[in-house]
């Protein structure tokens, strides 16, 4: 059974905003996260470099022997990525569900104060929800 | 679940909840009463609505563009027509329709024939310099800042003021480059 292990959105200046653990494998401590989140950023900005044609817009999976990393970056320039087991699917659309939850239960609600970390009760519930394996599935229909 | 593309606004605006036009109309008027009682100047009034539109528009392009699968416009009159047709539908449930442009295609104005946002509104004398509608050039703004465009948006005809319709003036005064590494001196 393919396991999601972990999901970040990091703001438009490469701070990590929000960092979910979804199972017991892939646990990493705050400082490690932190790394990553701002890795990724620049790994990602990079990318659009290493472009031969314009218009590039960045990494958007990211293939290792022990995991995936799926990255969905919105216009505006919000960055979530979701990293998993190698070949899980349906992971595009998780993200750009993500991406509408965040829409929904952080943007929307007025005492979030945007760029800041996501500490939203509702978005929790909403993505737990989300990331359970057979909501997943149904995702991908 | 993945759009496969961009949805249409009457497809959009179907879908998502809605509350009561009347409950919508009358929380705005109430809002701009009490700015107006509070501010005790329409000039600062008309600049309180703008921002606050600012700020909605700032966290309503991501729900734009999540719910309708819109991807980057290749033009500015690509935004215009997205704005017109999928964003006025999605959110006030009614279309604009989009003309006027100028030789550059930099500015146009975006023409409401209907506006819920008025269904109840006289204008008094007192109020005269008031755009009661100032909170939407805000959200137009907030929202292509964030899409790295720089607009200025205007009131060109106001039917509260006697005029035949709403127009929005877009003008586009700067497309911020949004790419690494950023440039030293900006």
């Amino acid at each position: 059974m393919a396991a999601i292990y972990s999901l970040y959105i990091i703001n438009k200046s490469g701070g990590l905003i929000f960092y979910k653990d979804c199972g017991t494998k892939g646990r990493m401590d705050t400082n490690d996260c932190l790394r990553v989140a701002s890795l990724w950023h620049s790994m990602h900005a990079i990318s659009q470099q290493l472009s031969p044609v314009n218009g590039c817009s960045g990494i958007e999976l990211l293939q290792a022997d022990t995991f995936d990393l799926h990255c969905f970056q919105s216009l505006p320039g919000t960055k979530f990525f979701v990293v998993c087991e190698p070949g899980t699917p349906h992971m595009e659309s998780l993200l750009r569900y993500i991406y509408e939850l965040y829409t929904d239960y952080v943007l929307k609600n007025p005492f979030y104060e945007i760029e800041m970390p996501i500490r939203c009760e509702l978005f929790d519930i909403n993505l737990t929800q989300a990331v359970q394996s057979d909501r997943v599935a149904l995702l991908g229909r | 679940m993945a759009p496969v593309g961009p949805r249409s606004g009457d497809a959009i605006f179907s879908s998502i909840d809605r509350v009561n036009a009347e409950l919508f109309t009358l929380t705005y008027g109430a809002i701009v009463r009490q700015l107006l009682t509070d501010l005790e100047d329409v000039d600062e009034v008309n600049k309180q609505l703008d921002q606050m539109g600012y700020n909605i528009g700032i966290r309503l392009i991501d729900e734009f563009l999540a719910k309708s699968g819109v991807s980057r416009c290749v033009d500015f009159k690509e935004t215009a027509e997205m704005i017109a047709k999928v964003g006025f539908k999605m959110f006030l449930g009614v279309t604009a329709s989009v003309s006027s442009w100028d030789a550059d295609g930099t500015c146009c104005s975006i023409i409401l024939e209907d506006n819920p946002l008025v269904d109840f509104v006289e204008l008094p004398d007192t109020c005269q310099g008031l755009y009661y509608c100032n909170v939407l050039s805000g959200v137009i703004r907030g929202a292509l800042e964030m899409v790295s465009m720089k607009t200025e948006v205007t009131w060109t005809r106001d039917a509260l003021r006697g005029d035949d319709a709403y127009e929005l003036q877009v003008k586009l005064l700067k497309q911020v480059a949004e790419e690494y590494p950023y440039k030293d001196d900006e």
